[in-house]
């Protein structure tokens, strides 16, 4: 049964803009009457099979808007469960528009803001944590990004969650059994195994927990921060690593905080730099403003690129209150500039990085070292499995701290009762992402593992 | 014949209590029981109590019910289960004198004056426009009630079943009931069939106990019941239990009698319960189990019957007797009656409100095994209150439904309307989201004020109990900040290995350490100075109320917690005349569920058994708009 809307929506589904294609959505039940009665072509699509595609017109009255393609999807089998039809247009923003007038005109009302979603959603044709990632999909800028939204669309999360949740259904059978049925003549779980078990799932949340990390800036770029002191080539590393790039997403000059920021994606990861080229920083002396300034945009930063000068000693005495500020990141690459001048600097000196922002030398180390240090330390592969989502991260951080919380009570010699109470709340967890659990389920994997009643 | 307030259709364990609480709600009552001999007969096994119904005893007790106050004067052997854990899942339980039992139930229904016992077979009910007018006994035609209990066990169409012989019957000896089911069919009803099991009874005096390993009762038993006089109890000599183990030759035989099995022939289409399997059913499920253990109970002081635990069967009796005379202690034994399976009629329990009262006939309840319920806890716990409920609902009282974090009643019957069953349902303490709440040993202090404002306790009672909470609060309250010094712990501390403390320290915080209990702890207070601390030494209920309190305020306090996270929705009402066919955007399942069910709030859609959080999340938006 279908949860069929009284109304039938539609939106243009591509962004507004000349382009080679422009898409309209339609979807409801008056999908087909409504479209087949400004269309003109070969066949009745009214008659015709879901998932074809018919060459025609649309027709305002006697006059042709566009030579267009109609895909249909008949309902059960679409996006949104119900009737649906794409029409394929060419991509003029006014063509679009002339043929949303034309639907709305017939009955048809425009899409509220994720109705199709909402729509699909309702009709179970994806589950909340399928339809949150479709919203991810929608705004991905990345490659990455697009890989991340998608595992979690394919329901790879929910995979991962569901059977996290059997585990420790698993380990709460076993608990149970001893409360249940202590008269019983089986065996019970030892403590210490069951504090291996709690802790095995532990860790495979603290897995899908450190995900979330790179989940988060493979889908929100990575904050990338150029820090120096003036003249040692902030802004000529940076333009360095645009030309490497080849593929600026934008590029914002003079935004509010009077720092340029660029967003730009390097081997499918979003980096969104940001070069304090305009804070001033001489010797001790710091401005105020421009010191708040730096705070704030280093306190923010996911990564540092730390530049010295080689010709110039005294680019190595950082500010006290710069170095303090720079003592809280994780994640700071040291870097040499200037690294084609014979100089007093040797180049062995550990954990720098020399390159030549003039002669473009080292930058393709550069940007390897970036990557290694933001997704590699958390052993990413195209194949991971990425948390995306701030409700799933907080859903399993809780998860995690009630099995810790569990563990803590094992140790200290409290019985099963006791365990359960934060078992359970780790299951309720776990089934705010995927589903309910219930105490059917524990009971179910009791008397299908072991030999019950007298 | 006058018209009743209340007719209670059978005297078993629901019936007794049903009948109890509508005469203590002032209701005139009519029990209605084929054989007046036959009330609260115990059918299966001779026991009160265990894990989880031993805290469905205490609840019954507490709403002013019979079951405690019978078992304690009938018990012969009383264990405390679960001692080594926490008290949450500490569960009484007894051997019971079967026909002491029965005899102590008919002398309690006997002294309730407005309980009339009337003895027939019921074979009709009988309601008009939806609503209940009575029943039709075979011999005193139409009985008019303004309420109906069906309470009839197993006995509606019953067969039981021994090898590939079956008879008409409730119970060995006793006729089926035959014309309900058809009736309630007639009326709108659904009825389903399940299977339970009885072991064999053998002759204790041909049982060689010398050989076998004995199970006595604890040394010092705690009575049921929070109303039975604790210098009197218990009233019967105490007696053991034997265990004994099947093993491979044992199942050997019992697997030659598979072909005349009832079971795996396909003869008994009812579904049986997987927590009380039968032998046979157990040796074929888990097969890698070289011995399965077996209690021998006796079934009262002076009866000569033992009766097998653990070896539940319908297997040929020859091929039954053949087996148990390869275990121990029992080679020259002499059965005197086999084990048997019986089959019944049940109604699935959605068909029933949150107050028992069948959804389709106003003022017709259902209680026990009518339900898909199995086991006296369970019928008792129903019994009540449907009893409480006919009765309220004769005399215009507000009607009795328990939360589930309130009560294992709750969670019996929430599980029963919302998720139906398919097998006799049986109680567990893993069922309670809210167990370490739940104890056997609060149930008083959960339910009075309900069974006070329901006439169930007596007004001296219920004073006696406001005095205990307050005596509790105040302590509570006190240990929480009265503390003690360094100077006058810290060689006691030393002493006991415990560590020491740098300032004074709280009453509550020391009793916290499991090496402590709080008698340890309040040696060092000086009493003179704290009269509550005295009134409390005196009232060891109430003493054990405030120790476990302090000792557990942690897990008690994450678990109303987590009461208040699952039940954020409990508030959230359903209009009742919501018709969920012409709804749109549920699941085919979350819909025919919904609309069968038909919940009182967002929290109770939520646990029935297909409906998706989906379908609640629509149900939300229905809600807001």
């Amino acid at each position: 049964m279908n949860y069929q809307n009284e109304d039938t929506i539609a939106a243009a589904a591509t962004p507004g803009g000349v382009g080679a294609l422009s898409i309209i959505r339609i979807s409801g039940k008056d999908t087909f009457p409504i479209v087949y009665s400004i269309f003109e072509g070969k066949t009745d699509i009214t008659q015709a099979h879901s998932h074809t595609i018919h060459y025609g017109n649309i027709i305002d009255g006697e006059d042709i808007v566009d030579d267009v393609l109609l895909l249909l999807f008949r309902s059960p089998n679409s996006y949104t469960g119900e009737d649906v039809i794409e029409i394929s247009t060419h991509g003029n923003p006014l063509i679009t528009t002339k043929i949303l007038k034309l639907l709305f005109k017939s009955g048809i009302r425009p899409a509220e803001a994720g109705e199709f979603t909402k729509r699909a959603f309702l009709n179970n044709r994806m589950d909340l944590s399928q339809a949150e990632a479709v919203v991810d999909v929608i705004s991905s800028n990345t490659d990455a990004s697009l890989r991340g939204a998608r595992s979690q669309l394919t329901g790879a999360v929910s995979q991962k969650v569901q059977q996290l949740r059997d585990d420790l259904v698993n380990a709460s059978s076993l608990i149970e059994l001893e409360l249940d049925f202590a008269e019983e003549d089986v065996e019970f779980i030892q403590a210490e195994e069951l504090s291996r078990r709690l802790m095995a799932i532990s860790a495979e949340i603290e897995k899908m927990l450190s995900s979330y990390s790179v989940g988060k800036i493979i889908k929100e770029g990575i904050n990338t921060v150029i820090v120096g002191m003036p003249n040692v080539g902030k802004s000529s590393l940076l333009n360095c690593i645009l030309k490497e790039s080849r593929a600026i997403v934008s590029s914002i000059p003079g935004t509010t905080r009077d720092i340029i920021k660029e967003e730009l994606s390097i081997n499918g990861i979003y980096y969104k730099f940001y070069d304090t080229a305009g804070i001033r920083i001489s010797g001790d002396e710091i401005e105020v403003e421009g010191m708040n300034r730096a705070l704030r945009i280093i306190d923010e930063a996911d990564l540092i690129l730390l530049l010295f000068d080689k010709t110039n000693p005294h680019s190595f005495n950082l500010p006290e209150k710069l170095n303090n500020l720079l003592k809280n990141k994780k994640h700071i690459i040291k870097i040499v500039n200037k690294s084609d001048i014979p100089g007093k600097i040797e180049q062995n000196i550990k954990d720098y990085l020399f390159i030549s922002a003039l002669k473009d030398e080292g930058i393709d180390e550069l940007v390897a070292k970036m990557e290694e240090m933001m997704l590699n330390s958390s052993n990413y592969t195209e194949k991971s499995l990425l948390v995306t989502n701030e409700r799933h991260y907080n859903c399993l951080l809780n998860a995690k701290e009630h099995l810790v919380s569990a563990d803590c009570s094992l140790k200290q010699g409290f019985t099963g009762e006791f365990i359960s109470v934060d078992l359970r709340n780790a299951s309720i967890s776990l089934s705010e992402i995927i589903g309910e659990v219930t105490s059917d389920d524990v009971l179910n994997n009791i008397f299908s593992k072991f030999c019950i009643g007298k | 014949m006058k018209k009743f307030d209340i007719i209670v259709v059978g005297g078993g364990h629901a019936g007794i209590e049903a009948a109890n609480a509508g005469a203590k709600l002032g209701c005139s009552v009519a029990l209605v029981t084929m054989e007046k001999d036959a009330l609260g007969r115990m059918s299966c096994n001779p026991a009160i109590g265990g894990t989880a119904k031993g805290h469905l005893v205490r609840e019954v007790d507490a709403l002013g019910g019979a079951m405690g106050l019978i078992a304690d004067r009938t018990g012969i052997q009383f264990r405390m289960l679960n001692k080594s854990k926490g008290p949450a899942v500490w569960s009484p339980r007894c051997q019971s004198d079967r026909k002491l039992y029965s005899e102590e139930a008919v002398r309690f229904i006997s002294s309730l004056s407005q309980i009339e016992i009337i003895e027939d077979s019921v074979n009709e009910v009988v309601a008009e426009n939806g609503i209940i007018k009575g029943v039709i006994g075979t011999k005193n035609g139409l009985i008019e009630g303004k309420t109906v209990i069906l309470s009839s066990g197993t006995f509606l169409n019953a067969i039981m079943h021994t090898g590939l012989t079956s008879t008409k019957g409730g119970r060995y000896g006793e006729k089926p009931a035959t014309g309900i089911t058809e009736s309630l069919e007639a009326l709108g009803f659904e009825s389903g069939r399940l299977k339970t099991g009885t072991p064999p009874r053998l002759n204790k005096n041909t049982i060689n106990f010398d050989i076998l390993e004995e199970q006595g009762g604890d040394e010092n038993p705690q009575p049921f019941s929070h109303f039975t006089n604790r210098a009197e109890f218990p009233y019967l000599p105490q007696i053991g239990c034997h265990i004994t183990y099947t093993n491979a030759e044992v199942h050997k035989i019992l697997e030659k009698g598979f072909e005349h099995s009832p079971l795996f022939t396909g003869v008994i289409k009812g579904v049986g319960p997987r927590y009380c399997p039968s032998i046979e059913d157990k040796i074929v499920r888990f097969n890698d189990k070289e011995r399965h253990q077996l209690f021998l109970e006796p079934e009262g002081l002076d009866s000569d019957l033992i009766y097998l635990n653990g070896f539940s069967s319908s297997l040929p009796a020859d091929i039954q007797l053949e087996a148990i005379h390869k275990i121990k202690g029992l080679e020259e034994v002499e059965m005197v009656r086999s084990g048997y399976a019986v089959e019944y009629d049940f109604f699935p329990p959605h068909q029933v409100d949150l107050t028992l009262e069948t959804k389709l006939i106003k003022g017709l309840y259902f209680a026990g095994q009518i339900n898909g319920t199995s086991g006296y806890e369970e019928a008792a716990a129903q019994g009540i209150v449907a009893g409480i409920n006919a009765g309220c609902k004769v005399t215009g009282k507000p009607e009795l439904v328990l939360k589930r974090s309130e009560a294992y009643i709750g969670v019996l019957i929430d599980d029963l309307v919302n998720k139906s069953t398919d097998e006799p349902y049986r109680m567990f303490t893993s069922r309670a989201e809210h167990r370490l709440l739940l104890r056997q040993d609060n149930a008083d202090r959960r339910l009075f004020t309900y069974s006070h404002s329901r006439r169930m306790i007596s007004e001296d009672d219920y004073k006696r109990m406001l005095s205990r909470e307050e005596l509790i609060n105040n302590s509570v309250n006190l240990f929480s900040k009265l503390k003690i010094s360094a100077k006058v712990i810290n060689p006691y501390l030393q002493e006991k290995g415990s560590a020491l403390i740098d300032s004074n320290e709280t009453v509550s915080k020391l009793c916290k350490r499991p090496e402590f209990n709080l008698n340890d702890i309040l040696f060092f207070i000086n009493k003179e100075e704290h009269q509550n601390a005295i009134d409390l030494l005196k009232d060891d209920i109430a003493f054990e109320q405030v120790e476990i309190q302090l000792k557990y305020e942690g897990y008690i306090k994450r678990q109303y917690d987590t009461v208040e996270k699952l039940e954020r929705y409990e508030d959230l009402n359903i209009p009742l005349t919501l018709n969920y066919l012409t709804l749109k955007g549920f699941s085919t399942e979350g819909r025919e569920k919904l609309q069968r069910v038909k919940p009182r709030t967002i929290g109770q859609a939520s646990r029935i058994s297909g409906v998706t959080p989906s379908d609640i999340s629509i149900l939300l938006v229905y809600l807001k708009n």
